[in-house]
């Protein structure tokens, strides 16, 4: 057994996910109280691996692990995490973290800590507040054992924190990938469609207050300022401002952004099913009692239109 | 085609959770099936009608309440379902997964199908846990899945619109995160009818596993009741949103 | 509405021969016969051949309902179009139109053939349900909702009661009082659960304690009637959500029971009599209308608003009571009363009724504005400031139409909120 914490991090297209920093930041942090070593891992060769501010990273370079590969990468983790046996292993609780983090954490048998907000170093090993129930309790748990493994969700952390330039070490396979069950077929990009609310991490959504489609072009400035996409509540869509692909709320999508920027929109019941687990929700609307501030983290009265300019002139 | 469906029956995140020592207060709260098992369960029956076979569900019966969550899996096309007859609410995934994976190593299943994730995944999923002790490989985030002979097309979605697709070789287990289609609805006579003629196979729990996590404390979050607001003029307002952004890392 | 089906088109020849005599001319146009042969009664037959639907087959296409339907006001719809749609090729449990009807029984009533609508699109929608055909996503979810949590907004049932903490009055629970009382009131899915509709419980609250009213609420024990979601095809909900709520209402002794929504009052007085329920059921309107003498003293500040009333379906047409709404309008001191253009018996639909409610997104792909928009205009034409309203599914419908037509001076109040104002002064 060591003190190190592992970051196993996650690339997609040749970049690093903002959660690998975020993740690789905490770890250096956790390595330090725990007196051991922050080793970022980075499975597949097809990346440039010195961007991490770790004591060491170790790239581990196959054919086979060139495209996420839910098995190849399980059976890596595995294998490095046996011969290394870390304190702690730090996932990012994503569409690649949550196919692995919970599988090895049965295999071997060691406990798993997901949805992580926050981890600390306490007694020797971790404590880790957990966002369960959809948001509406947070668990404090300390896992037991001589390894721990934490999934953290995207954001917990500052992401500056874990860039840096060590220069990683390429290793072979630690196991053998020949004979794997599933094989990469091909990516798929988003075709010349509409964007998916969904996945976006930035939103900057319009409500009636908007007044005309006209106005949907400041929306769409602004948008693309904040590296964002305009999304809507249901009376915009209906008036055909914005296709219904836009439309956020019951009879919209449900979406769940880092951030939420409202113009104009009061927060009917309905709109707010599909957007109240928002990690940040900002409301600019002109009434003073719109239920929406009951909801948003930050709000003003104010016009939309003046703020929405005076922000275009800052970003 | 043998596809099983494994479900989490989980409580309602619709009202308030309250809290009992540190964990929830499982005797005062509403107990419904995991949003994301409606998917695969939509998922495995889409795969039945396309290829011909058998949908097993099976689930952990926490409480004594899971057969009307099973009666509706029957009404939108399961030929099966199977309880495991527990009466633990506080069953943690990796015990749930345990139990389950040794109610399903018996099925003969080609595909072990779970919801993506559920709210109170706490120590993580059930799905790739089955799939650590059944010794088969796990893929999640599927958005479609088609069978052809002994190989699945696998879809799973990435963030920003991206896709991935996998060839997987039979049997593996899937954590699916949508169904090609929005489930299904089931008509209440349909699911009234099964209640009255289905028969639920009762297993009794077997082998033993454990999250390893202690509980220190479980609180709801300290929220505000309402927004910050932001005062001043229209300039001031943007100027002060631009910089709670960067500060954030979100401009 | 575009014209999706097979339509009957006259066609004007160039030129025309007869018997070898090439008759053209440019002194007439020339049709030829119109192909009736091509029309196929397969499809009606196959909507009346349902329970229920049988009348479906009875049209003759004089078009009257067309004239009434508040769908075609704002779509290409009506009972007889729909005959027509079907001639030419649309099997009505695929189609949308299935899904556009609100029940709201105008045709009906001016049918020489007593086309029913209010049993046909039921009974087809149960159908298409069964037969597992599209059904609109909102519907499912307020289905999903009504069967998972006893009402269709989804709201968890201990909170069914949550609102009694904003009336300032008491508020009984039949359970926790302990003895027969006159009147169960049943309060209703949105007046328990949407913030607008509480406003509307709070205020009948307040009224039955000003008028010394021997009442209780179900409390936690109340579920939706279901009645809509009947209408919107599914009949396995209704009743099991009937037996559940006659089982709850034969429970506890009362006299009477009071409600504050037309469309429980259709249910539970004319529905819930055929599973075994009968006892005597009133509108609240009904009910204070009755109450008048002891309720106008109360009535101390004037309310100097031009009210025009809207006419729920549901009280209406389908219960008959006109009278007692307008007669509370008019206790009002202060208060003026218009009425619009389509009014009492022809009063235009609001779009909420049968499962319309939860089928506005659908509806408004298929219809040129809401119903609901529809009705904010006309009542904005009287010169009202005020909308009132006798139904809960109204209230957040008009209020969203008044601001979507540009017409957020008028006022959408329940008469329960007009009667509460003038009693209290605000």
């Amino acid at each position: 057994m060591s003190n190190d914490v592992f970051v196993i991090t996650e690339h997609l297209d040749g970049k690093f996910s903002d959660v690998s920093f975020e993740v690789a930041g905490k770890a250096k942090e956790l390595a330090k109280a725990l007196g051991g070593q922050a080793i970022a891992v980075v499975v597949g060769g097809g990346v440039d691996a010195n961007v991490f501010a770790s004591d060491s990273t170790i790239q581990v370079d196959d054919a086979a692990l060139s495209q996420f590969n839910p098995e190849a990468y399980a059976k890596v983790i595995e294998a490095l995490v046996k011969e290394k046996s870390p304190r702690v292993v730090l996932f990012g609780w994503t569409v690649t973290g949550m196919d692995v983090a919970a599988w090895l954490s049965a295999k071997l048998g060691v406990p798993c800590a997901a949805y992580a907000k926050d981890v600390r170093a306490e007694g020797g090993g971790v404590v880790v507040s957990c966002q369960a129930y959809g948001g509406k309790l947070t668990a404090e748990v300390a896992p037991e054992g001589e390894t721990a493994i934490v999934a953290c969700l995207a954001g917990s952390f500052p992401a500056e924190a874990g860039q840096g330039s060590t220069a990683a070490t390429k290793i072979a396979s630690p196991v053998d990938l020949s004979g794997l069950k599933m094989k990469f077929v091909e990516m798929l990009k988003p075709v010349a469609g509409d964007v998916d609310i969904t996945a976006q991490t930035k939103l900057v959504s319009v409500g009636r207050g908007i007044g005309g489609k006209e106005n949907i072009e400041l929306a769409e400035e602004l948008a693309a300022k904040l590296g964002a996409v305009v999304s809507a509540s249901r009376p915009v869509v209906d008036a055909g401002w914005l296709p219904r692909t836009r439309q956020v709320g019951k009879s919209g999508l449900k979406v769940k952004p880092k951030l939420y920027l409202m113009l104009g929109i009061s927060g009917a019941p309905e709109h707010l099913e599909g957007m109240k687990s928002a990690e940040l929700i900002i409301a600019i609307n002109t009434d003073k009692k719109a239920p929406i501030f009951n909801v948003a983290h930050y709000g003003a009265t104010a016009d939309l239109f003046e703020v929405a300019e005076a922000m275009l002139e800052l970003l | 085609m043998n596809i099983v469906v494994a479900i989490k029956h989980i409580p309602s995140i619709a009202d308030d959770l309250p809290v009992k020592g540190n964990n929830v207060d499982f005797d005062s709260v509403d107990f419904v099936l995991n949003e994301w098992d409606e998917h695969s369960i939509e998922q495995a029956v889409l795969i039945k009608e396309a290829v011909g076979g058998t949908v097993t569900v099976v689930g952990v019966d926490l409480i004594g309440e899971l057969d009307n969550a099973l009666h509706l899996a029957l009404a939108k096309g399961a030929d099966k379902v199977v309880k495991i007859t527990a009466d633990d609410p506080a069953a943690d995934s990796h015990q749930q997964a345990k139990w389950l994976a040794e109610a399903i190593k018996g099925m003969g299943a080609d595909m072990v199908f779970a919801g993506v994730q559920a709210s109170n995944d706490i120590d993580g999923q059930i799905g790739p846990m089955i799939a650590a002790y059944l010794d088969m490989p796990y893929i999640g985030g599927t958005s479609a899945i088609e069978v052809s002979g002994s190989t699945a097309t696998v879809s799973k979605e990435f963030p920003g619109g991206v896709g991935m697709k996998y060839a997987v070789t039979l049997p593996f287990v899937a954590g699916v995160q949508s169904a090609p289609k929005p489930p299904r609805y089931a008509p209440v006579s349909k699911v009234r009818q099964m209640a009255q003629t289905a028969t639920v196979e009762k297993v009794a729990p077997s082998g033993e596993a454990s999250s390893g996590l202690a509980f220190k404390k479980m609180a709801p979050p300290v929220v505000t009741g309402h927004a910050e607001m932001i005062e001043g003029s229209p300039k001031e307002v943007a100027a002060k949103i631009v910089e709670l952004l960067k500060s954030r890392g979100l401009a | 509405m575009a014209q999706k089906y097979q339509k009957a088109v006259a066609v004007e020849k160039e030129n025309i021969v007869v018997d070898g005599v090439d008759v053209s001319g440019h002194w007439n146009r020339m049709f030829e016969q119109r192909v009736i042969f091509e029309y196929t009664p397969e499809l009606i037959e196959k909507i009346a051949s349902i329970p229920n639907a049988e009348s479906f087959a009875n049209c003759y296409q004089c078009a009257k309902c067309v004239a009434v339907c508040p769908v075609d006001v704002v779509g290409n719809y009506g009972p007889r179009k729909l005959y027509r749609y079907a001639q030419t090729g649309m099997d009505l449990t695929e189609a949308p139109e299935l899904w556009l009807c609100t029940t709201c029984a105008n045709c009906l009533r001016v049918c020489p053939k007593e086309v029913n609508m209010v049993k046909i699109m039921p009974a087809a929608r149960e159908q298409a349900i069964l037969e597992g055909k599209f059904v609109p996503n909102e519907l499912q979810q307020a289905f999903e909702n009504t069967a998972k949590t006893g009402n269709p907004l989804g709201q968890p049932q201990r909170k069914r009661d949550a609102w009694i903490q904003s009336a300032g009055v008491p508020v009984p629970i039949i359970k926790d009082v302990g003895r027969p009382v006159d009147v169960l009131w049943y309060v209703g899915s949105y007046p328990s659960y949407h913030p607008r509709g509480i406003d509307a419980a709070c205020a009948a609250a307040r009224i039955f304690n000003a008028l010394g009213i021997d009442f209780a609420i179900l409390g936690k024990e109340e579920k939706d009637d279901a009645d809509s979601q009947r209408l919107a095809g599914e009949k396995g909900l209704f009743e099991m959500m009937a037996e559940y709520n006659i089982a709850t209402f034969n429970k506890y002794e009362w006299k009477e029971m009071v409600v504050t929504g037309p469309h429980e009052l259709n249910a539970f007085k004319n529905v819930y009599p055929k599973y075994g329920f009968e006892r005597p059921v009133v509108h609240y309107t009904t009910f204070l209308a009755r109450h008048l003498d002891q309720l106008k003293p109360l009535l101390k500040h004037p309310v100097n608003k031009k009210i025009t009333y809207h006419d729920p379906c549901y009280l209406g047409r389908h219960n008959g009571e006109y009278e007692a709404p307008r007669k509370l309008l008019e206790a009002i001191p202060g208060v003026e009363l218009v009425e619009m253009q389509r009014n009492r018996e022809n009063g235009y639909c609001c779009g909420g009724g049968g499962g319309g409610m939860w089928l506005d997104s659908f509806t408004a792909q298929h219809t040129t504005m809401r119903l609901s928009e529809k009705r904010a205009m006309e009542a904005a034409s009287t010169g009202a400031n005020v909308l009132a309203v006798a139904c809960p599914f109204e209230v957040s419908r008009f209020t969203d139409a008044v601001k979507s037509t540009g017409n957020e001076h008028v006022d959408v109040l329940d008469i329960l909120e007009l009667l509460d104002r003038s009693m209290r002064g605000e």
